[in-house]
């Protein structure tokens, strides 16, 4: 099994350390975000089956910036988190406002279960 | 320059297993441009994981999609056991390879099915589907379903096969590996299947790097990345190569899935012949707590499980990445300077599993 | 120019007849693991509400007081996780399906407590 390499960073280094990454090669996995208070940013890039992730945490109000000025393939999981989570990422290349899932209720995965049975009535 | 028009490809659609849509921008029949717009399936099954436990969500894990079904379940009972630390019976782990295998088997065949009712070769469809029911068979035999087994259990498998049942399917594997020669010889050598697929949607290796594209979308552009050569279950004591082709075209994705095929009959019969006997499944107490990464390979490529538990029986977050969500950017790119009437091909070509995208 | 490859499938399935079945007149064996339904030894049950607790839907439902046990047939999803956690292993997997129906489906049984002899 390959490795897994965790590095806790700050936001302000996100774009140089991924731009380290790519010159050496590596490809993005995926960016994954959890939330229990506040938001967990994982980004995770692979090269040789070797994995390596990079961890930091944001609220909703912070500005992240985005990197699909250097995978362009980033904007599908930018905007995800964007709609789901509620996460304020700038700049995505191609930006849905919102409207990629259409799901009725903002942010349905920040809200706990039970405040989100309120607002739909149940 | 021409007049642009913009034509839905919408989310209903006779060549589409699952809805997707695409804003396609057009001028004078050549594509220009694809906006997708993705959501019509979505459940938001990660969200489940606030009211099932962590043993209960083997059965919603495995209910994300009904064509990599198995494998699903597999990938998040095995990120489960690397936080727990458990340790897999071998016998288990033969099994599950054996089964993973015939997952592997069933769903190109259906694919294939696919792909030639959307050119139109509707008896070759209906051939290959006749193929697949063999092996549907002999998951209704072994684990009691068709489609969704709900076999694999975090610490081993829950039902054993036994000797008897082993051979027989060394059997009708002989039938379908003989049925499926016949029809891989009209896929890769007739004109008229050659002709809708040859030169269509080329992807060169330095784009299907550049666009993440995984699975064998990036193996027919020369890529050489498998992740079963990792030795994960059982297949560190297997032989074999990944397939690669470095046509680059919708022709070489699916001489790749046909040569991938051939190798899942080839590794099923190694299974059978080096499997041990032994116990089938570890008992496992308590609650997990931590978190992991893994990485396994479906049918249609790379997908990432993440899980992380807090130690309650509830877990914290299960993320799933599927590969048709890696591999969408990459239609994105093929799909431009493609006339209208192949854009049905080439998105069957990235093998669309929506259900598995948006969960 | 190789137009006709196919042509030695299609002669013979030109001799096979269909190879489906003529369903319903004509059923499809089943195996003996398919999983089709849940049946109960009601006699055995001890009321513990193990399969209660575990199952995933929540189809099952466990009445100490009125000793009565009952599935909502059309939500259960045939996992056979309650099989494995009941301590007296009194429920067992069926392998005919429950026939499809228009609304809900729930199955009830009740175990006969009366503990007075006939001659009393």
């Amino acid at each position: 099994m390959g490795q897994q390499i965790l590095k806790e960073i700050k936001i302000n280094d996100l774009l140089t350390e991924v731009l380290k990454v790519k010159n050496e090669g590596y490809r993005l996995v995926a960016i994954t975000c959890s939330s229990k208070e506040g938001l967990e940013l994982t980004y995770s890039f692979d090269k040789d089956y070797e994995l390596l992730n990079f961890r930091f945490e944001v609220d909703t109000e912070t500005e992240v910036s985005s990197i699909s000025a250097l995978y362009p393939y980033a904007f599908l999981y930018e905007n995800e988190i964007k709609e789901l989570f509620g996460a304020n990422i700038k700049n995505i290349s191609i930006d849905f406002n919102n409207t990629l899932y259409k799901i009725p209720v903002k942010t349905p995965f920040h809200m706990k279960s039970s405040e989100l049975e309120v607002k739909h009535g149940k | 320059m021409g007049n642009r028009t913009i034509v839905p490809f919408g989310p209903q659609h006779p060549v589409l297993p699952e809805p997707i849509h695409l804003d396609l921008v057009l001028e004078d029949e050549i594509v220009v441009e694809a906006i997708p717009r993705i959501g019509y399936i979505h459940r938001g099954l990660e969200k489940l994981v606030e009211k099932k436990d962590y043993q209960q969500y083997t059965y919603v894990a495995e209910r994300i999609c009904g064509i990599c079904s198995f494998m699903h379940g597999m990938g998040y009972c095995m990120a489960i056991e690397n936080i727990m630390d458990v340790k897999v019976p071998e016998r288990a782990e033969f099994l599950r390879t054996i089964w993973a295998e015939l997952s592997r088997l069933h769903s190109h065949l259906l694919w294939l099915g696919l792909l030639a009712d959307g050119f139109g070769f509707e008896s070759l469809f209906m051939q290959s589907w006749k193929i697949r029911e063999q092996v549907l068979d002999i998951f209704e035999e072994t684990t009691g379903g068709r489609v969704i087994f709900s076999v694999c259990d975090i610490g081993g498998v829950r039902k054993d096969i036994s000797f008897e049942t082993l051979e027989k399917i060394k059997k009708i594997l002989t039938d379908v590996e003989n049925e499926l020669e016949e029809a891989a010889k009209v896929f890769i050598g007739d004109t008229t299947v050659k002709l809708r697929t040859k030169g269509v949607g080329v992807l060169s290796k330095q784009l299907a790097f550049d666009l993440g594209a995984v699975g064998p979308m990036a193996r027919a552009s020369g890529i050489e990345m498998d992740l079963r050569s990792q030795g994960y279950a059982a297949y560190g004591k297997l032989d074999f190569k990944p397939i690669v082709d470095h046509g680059g075209d919708s022709y070489a994705r699916t001489a790749v899935r046909i040569g991938e095929m051939f190798q899942a009959i080839n590794l099923i019969r190694q299974c059978i012949s080096l499997i041990p006997d032994g116990d089938i499944k570890v008992k496992v107490t308590g609650n997990p707590s931590g978190e992991n990464f893994m990485r396994i390979e479906q049918p249609r490529g790379e997908v990432v499980y993440y899980a992380k538990a807090n130690g309650t029986k509830y877990l914290d977050r299960v993320r799933v990445r599927t590969p048709t969500f890696a591999n969408v950017p990459a239609l994105l790119e093929t799909l431009k300077g493609c006339s209208l009437a192949d854009v049905p091909i080439l998105i069957l070509t990235i093998d669309p599993c929506i259900s598995c995208t948006e969960r | 120019m190789s137009i006709l490859r196919m042509s030695k499938t299609l002669f013979k399935n030109l001799f096979h007849g269909p190879y489906t079945v003529l369903y319903p007149i004509k059923q499809k064996e089943k195996y003996v693991h398919t999983r089709g339904k849940i049946t109960i030894d009601i006699d055995d049950c001890i009321f513990c509400g193990m399969c209660d607790r575990r199952c995933p839907t929540g189809a099952i439902k466990v009445e100490k007081g009125n000793s009565a046990w009952s599935i909502e047939r059309l939500q259960c999803i045939q996992c056979s996780y309650c099989v494995e956690v009941c301590p007296k292993k009194c429920l067992k997997m069926d392998n005919q399906y429950t026939s499809p129906s228009n609304g809900k489906v729930r199955d009830e049984f009740i175990k006969c407590t009366n503990t007075q002899s006939l001659n009393e």
